[in-house]
């Protein structure tokens, strides 16, 4: 899963990174259900590999000219985002290593009723918060994605 | 796999998203990057969740609550991206220097 997550940040061709990330996605659902959270495996599977990924490859299609020119894919400053990004898997890897977590040595599972009851219950006031925010998501993208020549007929 | 397994891995994932981010110059790879470490996180919320049993199962409501926000969040990124392309005909971010002078 980390090799397809590597893929999708190196790989040259921009269809090919969004294909990497679909794979990196659904390995991450895998993972959601070894650790006894099914609920979770099935909204990531919904969400990120029949939503989001949809979405990006619609939106590469629409921006791709043609493969013809692919120039390099990384900025001047990848040297500096190497040293960064390495510093960051280093330090929260020590942290964790070194953290004591007392933790259960099994997973103990999450299960679905009792996550439903959370989501509705002590959660609810978030719950309801989100969909608004997706609500005002909906209409800010059909705002931004108009075609300018639209809103010239429309005056 | 222990609890730091999990963490591990999550803190890889999270790493390459910041590279792609940092690095990459395509606008829309730099929001698949950023979808990378929304997952990292995601990651390491369950794993909390599953290994450390609080009340509520906070973890995996927070999981899927993240889940929606990054949704809507790609939505309108995609869009952004998108009307910025129309007007400029690429998806360089470094050629995106009008706001420099």
């Amino acid at each position: 899963m980390v090799g397809a997550g590597i893929a999708v940040v190196t790989l040259r061709n921009i269809i090919h990174s969004a294909v990497a990330m679909m794979i990196c996605f659904g390995s991450l659902a895998g993972m959601y259900a070894l650790l006894g959270a099914p609920i979770v495996a099935a909204a990531q599977v919904l969400i990120y590999l029949g939503a989001i990924s949809v979405l990006i490859l619609f939106a590469i299609m629409l921006t791709q000219a043609g493969d013809a020119n692919l120039p390099t894919p990384f900025h001047r400053q990848v040297p500096i985002a190497v040293v960064v990004a390495l510093a960051i898997i280093g330090l929260v890897g020590w942290a964790v290593v070194q953290t004591d977590w007392g933790v259960a040595p099994q997973a103990a599972g999450a299960a679905v009723e009792a996550i439903a009851m959370a989501l509705f219950t002590t959660y609810a006031l978030p719950f309801e918060i989100i969909s608004l925010l997706i609500l005002v998501a909906i209409i800010g993208a059909i705002f931004l994605a108009r075609r300018p020549e639209e809103d010239e007929r429309a005056n | 796999m222990g609890l730091e397994g999990y963490l591990l891995v999550s803190a890889m994932l999270f790493g390459t998203g910041a590279f792609g981010f940092m690095a990459r110059r395509n606008a829309i790879l730099m929001l698949i990057s950023i979808e990378l470490m929304f997952n990292a996180v995601n990651l390491s919320l369950v794993a909390f969740n599953a290994f450390l049993p609080a009340d509520a199962h906070a973890g995996a409501v927070f999981a899927l609550m993240i889940m929606a926000v990054a949704a809507a969040e790609v939505t309108v990124g995609l869009a952004l991206v998108i009307a910025i392309i129309r007007t400029r005909q690429t998806a360089e971010v470094d050629q995106y220097a009008d706001l420099k002078e």
